[in-house]
């Protein structure tokens, strides 16, 4: 199968990738050309996740695909995994956020930090996409600043009592297990809620004007009573959900990348075929300068996130290397999806384009998994050694 | 049993084609490549007849080294051994092309020898059959679906208003059309897989080239369309000029 879409490689990039990370990352390209971008207007006009696509991605084996192959992933490098976010949020952010969470925020942790016993029972179905998984770490009154979250879990005889309520967890009513992170006595610590549970209930968020072909939802926990087997034994503190992050907004900056090469290719060829005063609008300076700075901008997010998955595979990678990524490629990417709307001009509008929607995704892009701002002040205290935010 | 694909790396159906400067080839600049699409359909025929009856998937090609990247996506899909005959000639006949694969195929276990119906580069649909006259093998084109019996195969193709349905013996030609099947993703898994698989190199002597491309150019600007109106009420003038001008009416 081959897709009409290419992409945008200006400086050759392609060049640096090994035949195995071009055929991972056509694969994907072509699967969401073809399952992807012919559903997902209506999903997301809908406002509802696109189901069918669960196993299907499980088939291909986009889940965790940068963990093992003995707990059923598919056991690529990180620049391969990389690029299949890349492709998936060319198609949708919310269809990226699906598989971020799934893979680096449900996943890893467990594959990190779990028991052999839980990485046993959990790691296969997810990656099959038979189980799905959602994160929950954001309170209603403790976004950007984690650290004070209210969420506790006591002790009681041989396990636990997780108490508190999460708010914005993506797949959250959708998910078989809840990754939870909750204050005990021995600082944070991580959870697996299973759905089912007494006491807890995860009821979809409505009214999002933004990635609405995701589901998000609150997690309640009233008093949920959770065996010991179900603690993620090997990680304390504000560390562990931390990482996790890391994981997540590693694949975020390349799938913000995809997002920007998806609106571009679309501006590019409306702007040829559009005629205004007798020429088409791609032939005026003023479109064509947006074309340059786009193209610009893509490529250099391009080589950015390429170079962050050398140091990852490398295991060189910093979580302050991965808050410039994600800054700037979510940046460009907003940025260019607003400017590709205004190129496509009354008809940006509509939903048969994609421009509008990806812009109204990527301003939870922006928001989530550490805002714009929040990494601006990582960076700021990487170089000066002064944190602003604490 | 032995199934052995033969399959083409064409360029993709976005690419955009130019003229080369000798006026005779096309410019490769730009052109990225992918399997030929109704190749697919007989590598997916391969694999889903293994995976019912059992034995090996071989995929055999003819062209240039780049090549192994099309093979390794046929490997990725499930093949279980890739063959390259590497070929940089610029300018290939089918008979030459389909003497070079018969000669590897004498090296290659094979049952059934699956291609696509025809290449969507040149569209010539004739190396399949070629291949079976060479290898003086019985052949069906077009075959829209396969059932193995013991030593034989039974196969269908659409022709003008009806399916006709012919039982062939084994070893056997076979091409694809459209339709017999919906080829699978490589899994990444598969990609992960079709690293250590084998991709062996095969040399074998090309047949001789004896049909030349003299020139080769762009299909001409087509003539601007008319628009004769808007709603029924230019109805009448097109069927005016249905019938006057262009008389297909
Ligand atoms: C669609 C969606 C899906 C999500 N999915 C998940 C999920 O699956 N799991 C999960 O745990 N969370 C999830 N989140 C939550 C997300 O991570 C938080 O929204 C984010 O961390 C910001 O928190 P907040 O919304 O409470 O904003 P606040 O922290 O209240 O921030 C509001 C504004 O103030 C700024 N600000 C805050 N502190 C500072 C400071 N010190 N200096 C300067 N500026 C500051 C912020 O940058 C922002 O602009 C999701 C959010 C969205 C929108």
């Amino acid at each position: 199968m081959s897709s009409e879409y290419r992409g945008v490689d200006f400086y050759a990039i392609d060049d640096l990738l090994t035949e195995e990370q071009r055929l991972v990352r056509d694969t994907v390209r072509d699967f969401v050309s073809e399952q992807v971008c012919p559903i997902i207007a209506e999903h997301a006009r809908a406002g509802t996740f696109p189901h069918d696509l669960t196993p299907k991605m499980g088939e291909i084996n986009v889940f965790g695909a940068n963990l093992p192959e003995e707990y059923g992933c598919a056991g690529l490098d990180n620049i391969s995994y990389g690029l299949i976010m890349q492709e998936l949020e060319r198609g949708d952010s919310g269809v990226r956020s699906f598989a971020s969470v799934q893979g680096a925020l449900v996943m890893y942790p467990i594959f990190k930090f779990g028991t052999e016993a839980q990485k046993r029972k959990w790691l296969p179905q997810l990656a099959k996409g038979s189980a799905i998984g959602c994160f929950g770490l954001t309170e209603p009154d403790h976004g950007s600043d984690p650290a004070g979250m209210t969420t506790r879990a006591t002790r009681k005889g041989a396990g636990w009592v997780v108490h508190g309520n999460k708010m914005w967890i993506t797949n959250g009513t959708l998910a078989d297990v809840a990754v939870v992170w909750a204050q005990t006595e021995d600082g944070i610590q991580g959870f697996l809620l299973e759905k089912g549970m007494k006491g807890f209930s995860a009821p979809e968020m409505k009214g999002k004007l933004s990635l609405r072909a995701s589901v998000t939802s609150e997690l309640v926990m009233d008093h949920v009573e959770v065996p010991e087997e179900n603690r993620l034994p090997n990680v304390k503190g504000l560390k562990g959900p931390l990482s996790c992050l890391t994981q997540a907004r590693y694949g975020i900056a390349w799938g913000a990348v995809g997002a920007a090469q998806g609106v571009f290719d679309e501006a590019v060829n409306y702007a040829k075929s559009r005629i205004q005063f007798g020429k088409p609008i791609a032939s005026f300076q003023l479109n064509q300068r947006k074309f340059a700075d786009m193209v610009t901008e893509i490529t250099k997010a391009q080589l950015v996130v390429w170079r962050l998955g050398k140091l990852k595979d490398d295991g060189k990678m910093t979580p302050q290397q991965v808050s410039l990524a994600k800054r700037n490629n979510v940046k460009i990417a907003l940025d260019a999806a607003r400017t590709c709307r205004e190129i496509l001009g009354a008809n940006g509008i509509l939903d048969e384009y994609t421009a509008m929607r990806h812009a109204a995704n990527l301003e939870s892009v922006h928001t989530y998994e550490g805002t714009y701002e929040i990494h601006t002040l990582v960076l700021g205290a990487a170089v000066t050694g002064i944190d602003a935010y604490r | 049993m032995n199934f052995v694909a033969c399959v083409k790396r064409v360029p993709d159906t976005a690419s955009k084609i130019r003229v080369g400067p000798d006026g005779r080839t096309m410019d490769p600049a730009g052109v990225t490549y992918v399997v030929n699409p109704y190749d697919e359909f007989a590598v997916e025929e391969c694999l889903r007849l293994k995976e019912k009856v059992g034995g090996t998937v071989t995929v055999l090609t003819v062209g240039p080294a780049d090549s192994s990247k099309e093979l390794r996506h046929c490997l990725a899909m499930g093949a279980d051994r890739a063959v390259l005959v590497k070929d940089d000639q610029l300018q290939r006949d089918p008979l030459s092309t389909a003497m070079a694969l018969a000669e590897a195929l004498k090296q290659i276990p094979h049952d059934v020898v699956f291609f696509g119906k025809q290449a969507v580069d040149h569209d010539n649909a004739q190396v399949g059959l070629l291949v079976a006259t060479l290898l003086d093998l019985p052949a069906v084109a077009e075959v829209v679906k396969v059932e193995l019996g013991s030593g034989t195969a039974t196969v269908q193709r659409e022709a003008e208003g009806k399916i006709e349905v012919f039982e062939l013996p084994v070893p056997c030609v076979l091409t694809a059309q459209k339709g017999l099947n919906e080829p699978r993703y490589a899994s990444l898994k598969g990609i992960m897989a079709a690293k250590s698989k084998k991709l062996d190199e095969l040399a074998v002597a090309p047949g001789e080239v004896r049909i030349e491309v003299l020139k080769m150019e762009p299909p001409s600007a087509r003539p601007e369309g008319k628009i004769v109106g808007e709603g029924a009420a230019a109805v009448p003038a097109l069927v005016k000029l249905l019938r006057e001008d262009a008389k297909v009416l």
